[in-house]
């Protein structure tokens, strides 16, 4: 049993152009750490110089977002699915942090 | 290019000016692999801002959902500008590069008498506006 994550096409570059890969971990964190090993630099888009959430990804641990479990620390076990999609945002301000 | 039945662009812009002055956002979709809008798909605006827009997390996870499910795939992204021209802004080039295979259409109601419909290419940050080829709905 592992943990299924899928990863959304932006992404595949990092997967061989896998979909779906696994990995292993008791928090998200973990889990992300653990799919780096093999899937190198996939990490680093999913997690800010700050270790929370990159606000350009949304993730889900089954249909929910981790935002509201525990982000980061959100914890994970075997048979979950982590569904990774790129957030949809822009606008006419300048800069991500505007509007919020 | 994008080629696109002139009813779908009156429903972006009908959405575009029923949200005015906030943005509108929604998306179309198309058979996987086709390149061709078909289901018009309004999105909430969770930002309700007239500077910014972002899907609802949960709507977005639905949508994707349904999109796979039935065998489809985003081709188009739209978004208003309320206040200036309907060219991506600097936000709009960061988040449009995560979604470089859609068409990444904007409207501008600044003008309420006129209405600028233009659509783009968005990818590794960079623009690149593309003709819009609108075809009449008596077809189909």
């Amino acid at each position: 049993m592992a943990i299924e994550v899928r990863i959304p096409t932006i992404l595949r570059s990092y997967t061989g152009g896998d979909k779906a890969v696994e990995g292993k971990g008791d928090t998200l964190g973990d889990l992300f750490a653990d799919l780096d090993a093999r899937h190198g630099g996939l990490r680093d888009r999913l997690v800010g110089g700050d270790g929370s959430l990159n606000r350009f990804v949304n993730v889900y641990l089954n249909d929910e977002d981790v935002r509201f479990l525990g982000g980061i620390e959100t914890p994970v076990s075997d048979g979950d699915v982590v569904t990774i999609l790129p957030a949809v945002a822009g606008g006419a301000a300048e800069g991500t942090t505007a509007g919020g | 290019m994008l080629r696109i039945r002139q009813e779908l662009v009156d429903e972006i812009v009908a959405h575009a000016r029923r949200d005015h002055p906030d943005e509108a956002c929604g998306v179309i979709t198309g058979p996987a692999g086709s390149n061709r809008p078909e289901r018009f798909i309004p999105m909430l605006n969770a930002a309700r801002s007239p500077t910014f827009f972002e899907f609802d997390s949960q709507d977005l996870f639905r949508l994707y959902r349904d999109v796979d499910e039935r065998d489809e795939e985003i081709v188009v992204i739209y978004h208003s500008h309320t206040a200036t021209e309907a060219y991506p802004s600097r936000t709009d080039i960061q988040f449009g590069s995560l979604s470089p295979d859609s068409h990444w259409v904007l409207v501008s109601t600044r003008d309420p008498d006129d209405v600028e419909f233009r659509s783009f290419r968005i990818a590794d940050g960079e623009v690149t506006e593309e003709p819009v080829e609108v075809e009449s709905t008596a077809t189909t």
